[in-house]
């Protein structure tokens, strides 16, 4: 057994090594974009638009006038642009495969690790981040899981030789599981399986409070703290960091509300969400953005709507709530690449297919506190979008033909289409 | 009185000498009683439906000596008169584990344990959860508490069984009586044979891991039975022959539910073995397939409590099913008394035996006749007992088992005086005491108090005021004397004023004597008042109003988004549609298609037809509906982990309709499934291929003339890489091979004899795999890596069979040409990877890749999420590879139509096939289509605008439902806590995610 373990481990290292597209270089030459569709992420459209970027950073965006185009140019009639797309709380780079425990870095031990930073296991030349490019997601942020406080995330783009060329913004937010209001019976003991209301509850929120309490009676202390934990609390404490909180059900959506506007907290994102729509107004009165539940989930309660997951986001749009998409749950890294798809899905179901495509673009930059550099196409912001044959948020017709990142022209090839290619020659295709 | 009660004492005395009449006597001298009592006067109900008004019944030892309007006295007859009373049957109850200590599971819930394949017995069944052979008698131990319990609810004879195991061997029959010892209480010491599809708790065997494991189990025994008696068999088996001494005995089965019941009756009629069902409540929601088993049921009557909706957070975890159970349940027995279905009413599953008449009281106030509760407490169990003549009425010969009453059972405020059981009084309440509820004016001297007796009439509790003022006091009313003692006004002194009478036989205060505080001896009067007791029983009629006022509707399924009729064929006629029609027409624009007799009656222009029901396609697109190949949804249980092979088991023994998933998949447009088995072993188990008729029963739903399908599986699951044992055969990819050839060699040979017309021991595994040689059964085989996709595919040729279909096939574009070469189909994932090691080279380019090479390709769910949405699936196939619309949208409809080979039937838009269709509101592969009907067989089973009615439609009744819990809450019914109910796991968890 533990020579199949080493085999594994050797055979994994080489396939690392091997298979990896190489990062590409620094924008070198200003690169301008003809003819497209250009949506902008905010909302807005731009037909038979001009793009133009150099060093990296946009410098026009509009109409497809002669005199603004710069460099080469890139014919893209028919086509689309669109922001890089970015895929909030993933956890892309930090495991490779999930039946395998030794390629899998996703949480520590423990209940509150708020030191804990996954910005430094992010493994970069992961395969599964590469497979996220040809579908247009470029931008994500890696986040640790599990206790009730995970530990912070870090926000990085998807083309880059190691996590300190990925970073984007390092250390971006907190991530705290809200205590469950209501627990599973554990029928492995015999206990009556379902959702019954958690008798801990109290105690883990006294628990979760005098956390807070500690954390900000350290930042008065004169004399310097060696307390990795409380240390590491500053930031959110401060304002600098958001409180990103994993929380669902409506009654404590509405009791993080509360805890946060207690211990003053400036910047709070409500993570999953399941039940926002049900505090809609409260959310928005407060200036709280919810990252949302997959669209591609099946409702939580037998009576729900069918559609429900799928309609959430325009539920909460209507209700005027900063609203982000995001991927968590089974098969979390490899379907991220289907981001635009579950965007897609919300257009399927009511909400203008801009409006759709801004829960994965602006709103997410915004929620992740980015937009000054990502999330859409805008003079002076970084040169991360994309060119597709058509409609990016449909499967059909997303089909990459350039990506960049920050000006840089990435490959859009993989360890998947490498075998592709390599069969289709194989039976001559 | 006192007299009566001596002569009683001795009566009894001698009758317990009497039926020990062959024992030694050493206490004094042998005597022979003859002694006779006789009750008079009396309403003698003989059954439930038989009624001798002022009738007179004759008791000798333990039997009734005769029953009738009037009879000579014999001699020696001690006459008890019961004038005003009513005499009515004991009751039975055939399922208790009454005496009985049950084995607690030894598991602890040590999840980490090794599992244990073989039995740990010998000389008894392969299989340690059949225990035929087990006798309750050598556990049983007579419970004196609990039989009290029991009479005091009128019950005079329980059926015991050591309720443990599928195979349960026999149960007795127990009279209850306190001073009576087991030689007398012991009616019959094998009075039926029982059975379950719960495992033996006393054995950790892991066979059988599922329902439908425990339902071929169950078969593969009565075949083995079989082959035993034919004396084929080389060595012993206690189980075996146990079985078949014990076959003509009732056969009771506890089902526990109503679906249950009907998957047990399934394997009864398979042996012509009738079970008695042990139900679960929930018959009333299909009735007519309850009353098609022709089985008589023994119900529970465990009708749950209210929820506590006051917290609305709370309460938003219920679902409407939850909600209407707790409406509709005590309708229960009354619905099965209408129908005529034979019934026994069982206090098993009581959570206390004395709420046992509340809970009757409760299903006679929601429509059982009284008769019929009557019915099922005595005949009907008599009956199946075959003791018709014994037990549960009362005529010559009968044991002396009934009940004294003051009225009519089961009414208010009856009270049961005496329940007798082998002619021996067992005193549930003092017959001869006089009520003195009621409310009385008190005069002490010449202080006027205001009293009110409540309460039960032996132990009375009164409240006592002086004009406004409460009195505390305390009561006390025995052997004919009532004692009061009445507190001072002011509370902190010690002065008592005590009251005495006694009480006459007609309700007369005679012998007052009060004390007063000083010690002043005087009489006091006690007089009652005129009835003023409207107020009470205004309360009593707006509860009951209130029990009335909502009674939810029962729907197919009786859950959220269930319809209340089926959905039904009609004429319709689609105008104007984009049709993809899958076949050589390929899609038409701007088409008409009339549906007819739930078949595609034409494809054409401008249509027409009388009676259709239009509907405006313009602007959608109408298409076959959605095949998925590979589904776990609508299914009790989905691996059957307790064996290498598991040919034996079948989906279809486990098909559940009830699953809300079936109405979510119905909403993406899907219209068949197969339900496969999961991948925990080699050799699965066999599956079941169903339309997703929507509250049809599962038999409606599963195909007609069904294609024979079974799952195998392959790789990182079968040999347990990430789950379960190290010590379970095979545990690498090339024991899977020797696996397969193991079994298909001994298949052969199995066939070979059976076809040579030799004695054989008939093998559900067996049979099945020959099957499969034959050309009769087709695998759909759970596969990843090419090693071993090619290895199946060798060893099938070595067999001279081809493997139908891969499913999951990941790596199927490796070798695409040797898949088309042997003729196999693939059935994959759009996109999934990365989860496992084996998966590791999965590319989304595979579905394109195999379709070029010429293999039919489907793209499968695998999941009850995806499979709402395989239209998006297949279109990314579009994106990935470059596959036309076209195909792309066969690999969803057409393609695995063609491999479940049920193409025949449905796949594509074709006159004659099946009117399984969807009309899409935009381009069916597009992220932003969605079903607008999905319609199957001519019946619209989802319905965009359908499903916005239902919704407001639950939100109404949720909410009126959860009025009725408050209203209950506040009348002071206890309530239980809100919870949100889970799929059952059969098993542990990760066998049951093992897919």
């Amino acid at each position: 057994m533990k020579n199949i373990k080493i085999y594994i481990v050797c055979f994994l290292l080489s396939c690392a090594v091997k298979a990896q597209q190489t990062p590409a270089t620094k924008q070198s030459e200003s690169i301008s974009i003809q003819g497209a569709t250009a949506h902008l992420g905010n909302g807005k459209i731009i037909e038979n638009s001009l793009i133009v970027f150099e060093n990296g950073k946009i410098t026009y965006v509009g109409e497809n006038v002669s005199d603004k185009i710069k460099g080469t140019t890139i014919d893209a009639s028919n086509k689309h642009v669109y922001p890089g797309f970015i895929a909030p709380n993933t956890t892309l780079g930090l495991v490779e495969i999930g039946a395998v425990r030794a390629t899998n870095d996703i949480s520590e031990i423990g209940e509150y690790n708020p030191h804990i930073r996954s910005l430094i296991a992010y493994n970069a030349e992961s395969k599964i981040v590469e497979s996220m490019r040809p579908n247009g997601v470029l931008v994500a942020q890696v986040t640790p899981r599990g206790g009730r406080i995970s530990g912070t995330s870090s926000i990085v783009q998807l083309d880059a030789w190691n996590w300190e060329d990925a970073v984007i913004k390092a250390d971006d937010g907190m991530h705290i599981n809200w205590p469950d209001l209501y627990s599973r019976g554990r029928w492995w003991l015999g206990e009556e399986p379902g959702y019954k209301p958690n008798k801990k509850y109290d105690e883990q929120m006294t628990e979760l409070q005098a956390f807070f309490d500690q954390s900000k009676a350290l930042a008065t202390s004169k004399t310097p703290s060696k307390h990795l934990p409380y240390q590491s609390m500053q930031g959110v404490l401060e304002g600098s960091q958001t409180m990103f909180i994993h929380v669902h059900h409506e009654k404590a959506i509405l009791e993080a509300i509360a805890f946060a506007k207690k211990n003053n907290i400036k910047s709070m994102v409500i993570v999953g969400g399941d039940d926002a729509y049900k505090v809609g107004t409260t959310l928005k009165d407060n200036n709280i953005p919810v990252l949302l539940t997959r669209t591609h989930s099946i409702p939580k309660n037998e009576d729900d709507d069918y559609d429900l997951p799928y309609k959430n986001a325009k539920n909460l749009v209507d209700m005027g709530v900063l609203v982000g998409l995001q991927n968590s749950g089974q098969m979390e890294r490899a379907n991220a690449r289907n981001l635009p798809f579950q965007a897609g899905t919300v257009a399927a179901h009511g909400l203008n297919k801009e409006k759709a495509l801004q829960l994965i673009t602006e709103n997410n930059a915004k929620i992740l506190g980015i937009e000054d550099t990502m999330g859409t196409i805008a003079v002076g912001k970084d040169a991360t979008l994309f060119i597709s044959k058509g409609d990016a948020l449909d499967m059909r017709t997303n089909q990459l033909e350039k990506a960049y990142i920050q000006g840089r022209d990435i490959s859009l090839e993989t360890h998947q289409t490498t075998l592709y290619k390599r069969y289709s020659n194989k039976y001559g295709h | 009185m006192k007299n009566l009660t001596t002569t009683l004492l001795l009566f009894l005395w001698v009758v317990y000498s009497y039926s020990q009449d062959y024992f030694p006597v050493n206490d004094g001298v042998k005597t022979k009683n003859t002694t006779v009592t006789v009750f008079t006067n009396a309403t003698i109900h003989t059954d439930a439906k038989n009624i001798v008004k002022n009738g007179m019944i004759a008791i000798q030892n333990n039997k009734i000596l005769q029953v009738g309007s009037k009879f000579a006295l014999p001699e020696n007859s001690v006459i008890i008169d019961l004038k005003g009373k009513h005499i009515y049957p004991s009751f039975i109850d055939l399922y208790t584990h009454f005496g009985v200590t049950l084995p607690k599971s030894k598991d602890n819930g040590n999840r980490n344990q090794e599992p244990q394949y073989d039995a740990s017995r010998e000389g008894y069944y392969w299989n340690d959860h059949i225990r035929p052979e087990t006798n309750v008698l050598t556990s049983f131990n007579y419970d004196a508490t609990k039989a009290k319990t029991y009479l005091d609810q009128g019950f005079g004879v329980l059926q015991t069984h050591f309720a443990d195991g599928i195979a349960r061997g026999t149960g007795m029959l127990i009279a209850l009586s306190a001073t009576k010892k087991n030689n007398e209480r012991l009616l019959d010491d094998t009075s039926a044979q029982f059975f379950s599809f719960e495992k033996s708790k006393l054995s950790k065997q892991a066979y059988p891991t599922s329902l439908m494991g425990a339902m071929a189990l169950l078969r593969q025994m009565y075949l083995d039975a079989d082959w035993y008696a034919k004396g084929m068999a080389d060595s012993k088996d206690l189980s075996l022959e146990a079985l078949q001494k014990n076959n003509s005995l009732p056969q009771i089965f506890e089902a526990g539910s109503r679906i249950n019941s009907l998957r047990a009756d399934k394997i009864g009629d398979q042996f012509n073995i009738q079970y008695t069902l042990l139900g679960g409540g929930d018959e009333y929601e299909r009735i007519n397939e309850v009353k098609n088993t022709n089985a008589t049921y023994i119900i529970p009557i465990n009708f749950p409590e209210p929820y506590d909706a006051t917290d609305p957070y709370l309460t938003s975890l219920l679902s409407l099913g939850d909600m209407r159970y707790w409406n509709q349940a005590p309708s229960n027995p009354g619905i099965l008394a209408k129908n005529k279905v034979p019934f026994s009413i069982t206090t098993y599953k009581l959570k206390k035996i004395a709420s046992f008449k509340d809970q009757i009281k409760k299903a006679i106030s929601n429509g059982l006749q009284p008769t019929d509760a009557l019915a099922a407490l005595t005949t009907v169990p008599a009956k199946l007992l075959g003791k018709e003549n014994e037990l549960g009425t009362l005529k010559k010969d009968a044991y002396a088992n009934f009940l004294i009453t003051d009225g009519e059972l089961f009414s208010d405020k009856t009270v049961i005086y005496e329940n007798w059981v082998l002619g021996k009084k067992h005193v549930v309440n003092p017959m001869n005491i006089v009520d003195l509820t009621g409310n009385y004016t008190l005069t002490v001297g010449t202080t006027k108090y205001n009293v009110a007796l409540k309460g039960k009439p032996n132990a009375p509790k009164a409240t006592v005021k002086l004009d406004t003022l409460s009195i505390k006091n305390t009561v006390s009313y025995k052997d004919n004397w009532l004692t009061l003692v009445l507190a001072d006004t002011d509370t902190t002194s010690t002065n008592f004023t005590r009251l005495t009478t006694r009480v006459s036989s007609d309700g007369v205060f005679e012998n007052t004597k009060a004390i007063q505080p000083t010690g002043s001896i005087s009489k006091f009067s006690l007089v009652k008042n005129q009835e003023t007791t409207k107020e009470s029983k205004k309360k009593e009629e707006a509860s009951k109003s209130i029990e009335r006022s909502f009674t939810s509707p029962i729907t197919y399924p009786n859950i959220a988004f269930g319809n209340t009729r089926l959905p039904q064929q009609q004429t319709l006629l689609i105008k104007n549609a984009t049709v993809w029609t899958n076949e050589t027409d390929r899609i038409l624009e701007a088409t008409d298609v009339l549906v007819k007799d739930g078949k595609i009656a034409a494809i054409g222009k401008n249509l027409r037809a009388n009676n259709a029901v239009s509907i405006d396609g313009t602007g959608k697109h109408l298409t076959a509906g959605i095949i998925d190949e590979h589904s776990h949804i609508a299914a009790a249980a989905i691996n059957e982990a307790g064996h290498n092979s598991s040919a034996e088991v079948t989906i279809e023994d486990v098909v559940q309709p009830d699953d809300i998933d079936i109405y979510r998949n119905l909403a993406g447009g899907v219209t068949s499934i197969q339900i496969l088995h999961g991948s925990a072993n080699p050799i699965g188990g066999r599956s079941a291929i169903i339309k997703l008729k929507w509250g049809e029963t599962a038999e409606n739903m599963i195909y007609d003339a069904t294609p024979k399908f079974i799952k195998f599986a392959l790789g990182e699951n079968v040999k347990q890489s990430n789950w379960g044992s190290r010590s379970r055969f095979p545990q690498s990819r090339m024991g899977v091979e020797q696996l397969y050839m193991d079994y298909f060699s001994r298949a052969k040979n199995y066939d070979t004899k059976k076809k040579a017309g030799l004695p054989y021991r008939k093998d559900l595994e067996m049979e099945t795999l020959a099957e499969i040689l034959n050309g009769e059964r087709f695998i759909s085989c759970h596969s990843y890596v090419q090693s071993e996709i090619n290895m199946l595919m060798k060893v099938a040729e070595k067999f001279d069979f081809r493997i139908n279909t891969f499913t999951h096939i990941l790596e199927g574009y490796k070798v695409a040409n040797k898949m088309a070469e042997h003729g196999v189909g693939g059935s994959t994932f759009s996109d999934w990877w990365a989860y496992k090691f084996e998966v590791n080279d999965a590319i989304p380019y595979n579905a394109a890749i195999m379709h070029n090479e010429g293999v039919t390709v489907a793209i499968n769910s695998d999941d009850a999420e995806m499979s709402r949405r395989l239209n998006q699936e297949a279109a990314k196939s579009v994106k990935y590879g470059g596959i036309s619309e076209e195909d792309a949208w066969k690999f969803v409809t057409l393609n695995p139509a063609k491999l479940l080979h049920i193409d025949n039937r449905v796949g594509s838009i074709k006159v004659g096939k099946d009117a399984d269709l969807v009309l899409w509101t935009d381009h069916p592969l597009s992220v932003y289509a969605k079903a607008e009907k999905t319609i199957i067989e001519g019946a619209v089973y989802f319905d965009l605008e359908q499903d916005k009615k239902q919704r407001a439609a639950i939100a109404t009744e949720k909410n009126r439902l959860a009025a009725l819990m408050i209203a209950e809450k506040n009348k002071g019914l206890k309530t239980q806590v809100a919870k949100k109910k889970e799929k059952q796991r059969l098993e542990c968890e990760t066998i049951e995610t093992i897919y």
